[in-house]
């Protein structure tokens, strides 16, 4: 690993002051779960990092009906995972955080860090950069694509975007607080997620002198969530292809349905023709196989990555049968 | 950079570059290589420790992030006397081991899961060691040894 400098500062406008205007010379540090081993990899080779693991703020989580959830961007997985409210009141966000595989990883790896995980693409992570270009020309479509994008893959990127907490996150409406030099801004959860179309270009609406603060997640009385992840293996693996949804039963009609797809686009992939299908409807399989269905309509898939929109569509059912089941 | 770490209980303070790894750390200055390297690459979980009681893998933390904490290694379990720990007894009665890469990683992932839950199923204990490897044993006498060691802690605190 390439040598550099640390800084850990312990108030966010330390923190900001030593991060520079562009990409590349710093980095922050959360957990460091998916940073270390990228500067191992000689992925990202920071000059300097900013550890902010002891900015006090950042680690906060409350909970009130009124203000619902605000979990501090150095929340880990496992702090979220043994919170009271969150185990009471968000169900669906303690199914989504359990799928991270290993203790190890809960207990290290921070929410914020989680959604700004960058992508596992074996080509961005052999240092063929994000859009996989050799002489100007993506590797992907005719190269390893098996665990690429099957929506939003018109190109030039092809990666799905990784985290695990973003769809269930979209699906209940979440925000995120980002501070940088000229203050803070908030953007829901969908907005943080780009598709980049050009070199040099992240998948974050995240500035390099900025911070991810705090994931704000309303609260919804009423609303059913569920994720379902569909898996190579057990252990260690993101997933191929997650849906997370969530919807409210009114009168024995499904009302406001969100359906958001994760590991099948360069960004979290909200699902509108799914929750048009659902939407005023009485559940049944035969519904929830029919927005599975509407959801994946519009797949492209690549040469090797076919097999990805059976497992969407299931994905998609699965979720929405095991909301309608979960009650409240 | 300076930092402070207290190691199996006893402090230190190293002047440490900020790309050391914990690991390195561990083995190479503080002399413990009972934490052993594998994939390096945050897989194996062959170098987990408990940094604060909480399992981590050591080949992907900087020593710098483990400043001002407390580590305990595979060396830092045992009593004064040599009396192994129960874990350490559970994977000697059980066969819990064979070419023992991966086991020292196993005793202090099995430990944390017991620290939290004393009673662990089957299940539960195949859960907390997920982010383990090992190559030999098909992970059957692992479970065993896990359970044995949850048996005589209970036992031990009946007779406490
Ligand atoms: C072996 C392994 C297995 C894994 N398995 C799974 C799995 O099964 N499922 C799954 O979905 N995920 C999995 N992950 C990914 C894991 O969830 C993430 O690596 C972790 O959550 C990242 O958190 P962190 O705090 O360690 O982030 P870091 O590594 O510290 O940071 C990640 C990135 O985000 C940036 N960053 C972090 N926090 C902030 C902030 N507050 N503001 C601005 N920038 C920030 C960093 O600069 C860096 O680029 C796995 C990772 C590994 C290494
Ligand atoms: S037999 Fe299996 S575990 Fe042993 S070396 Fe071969 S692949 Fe690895
Ligand atoms: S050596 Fe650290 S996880 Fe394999
Ligand atoms: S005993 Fe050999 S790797 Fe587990």
């Amino acid at each position: 690993m390439q040598a550099f400098e640390y800084a850990s500062p312990r108030s966010l406008q330390e923190a900001i002051r030593l991060l520079p205007a562009q990409w590349g010379p710093t980095d922050v540090l959360a957990g460091g779960t998916d940073l270390v081993s990228a500067m191992k990899d000689g992925i990202s080779t920071p000059q300097r990092l900013v550890n902010i693991k002891q900015i006090a703020e950042l680690h906060r989580m409350t909970f009130s009906p009124r203000a619902g959830l605000h979990i501090g961007a150095t929340v880990t997985l496992r702090e979220l995972l043994d919170d009271g409210a969150v185990q009471q009141h968000y169900p669906g966000l303690i199914q989504a955080a359990e799928a991270a595989r290993s203790e190890q990883l809960l207990n290290m790896g921070t929410v914020g860090g989680e959604l700004l995980q960058r992508p596992r693409c074996w080509y961005y992570r052999n240092g063929y950069g994000l859009l996989a270009l050799r002489d100007g020309k993506s590797l992907v479509p005719e190269g390893e694509n098996q665990y690429h994008a099957i929506l939003g893959n018109a190109g030039p990127a092809y990666f799905v975007s990784p985290s695990f907490l973003a769809p269930i996150l979209i699906a209940l409406g979440a925000t995120v607080q980002l501070h940088g030099p000229r203050g803070a801004r908030s953007l829901p959860v969908q907005k943080l997620f780009v598709t980049p179309t050009r070199v040099g270009q992240r998948e974050h609406d995240l500035a390099p002198n900025e911070i991810l603060t705090e994931i704000r997640v309303p609260y919804r009385p009423g609303v059913r969530t569920a994720v379902y992840e569909i898996r190579e293996k057990e252990a260690l693996d993101w997933p191929l292809a997650m849906a997370a949804v969530a919807l409210r039963q009114e009168g024995g009609v499904l009302r406001d349905p969100r359906v958001v797809l994760g590991q099948v686009a360069p960004v979290p992939w909200p699902s509108p023709e799914a929750e048009r299908t659902l939407t005023g409807k009485k559940p049944s399989e035969d519904l929830a196989d029919a927005a599975g269905r509407a959801a994946v309509a519009q797949a492209t898939p690549l040469s090797k990555n076919g097999y990805k929109v059976q497992l969407a569509r299931i994905a998609v059912k699965r979720a929405i049968l095991s909301a309608v089941q979960q009650g409240g | 950079m300076k930092i402070r770490v207290k190691i199996n209980g006893v402090t230190r303070e190293d002047d440490v570059e900020p790309r050391l790894l914990l690991v390195h750390y561990l083995r190479e200055l503080a002399g413990l290589t009972g934490t052993h390297i594998g994939c390096e690459t945050s897989i194996c979980g062959a170098c987990t420790v408990l940094m604060n009681g909480a399992a981590v893998k050591s080949c992907t933390v900087l020593a710098v992030q483990a400043d001002g904490s407390e580590i305990t290694t595979i060396e830092g379990l045992s009593g004064r006397n040599g009396q192994l720990h129960p874990l350490q007894q559970g994977f000697w009665e059980e066969h819990g081991l064979q070419c023992g890469y991966c086991t020292p990683g196993m005793i202090l992932a099995a430990h944390q899961l017991l620290s939290r839950n004393p009673h662990p199923s089957r299940a539960e204990i195949r859960k907390a060691l997920e982010g383990n490897l090992c190559r030999c044993t098909g992970y059957q006498h692992i479970v065993k040894a896990v359970e044995w060691a949850a048996e005589k802690v209970r036992a031990q605190a009946e007779h406490a």
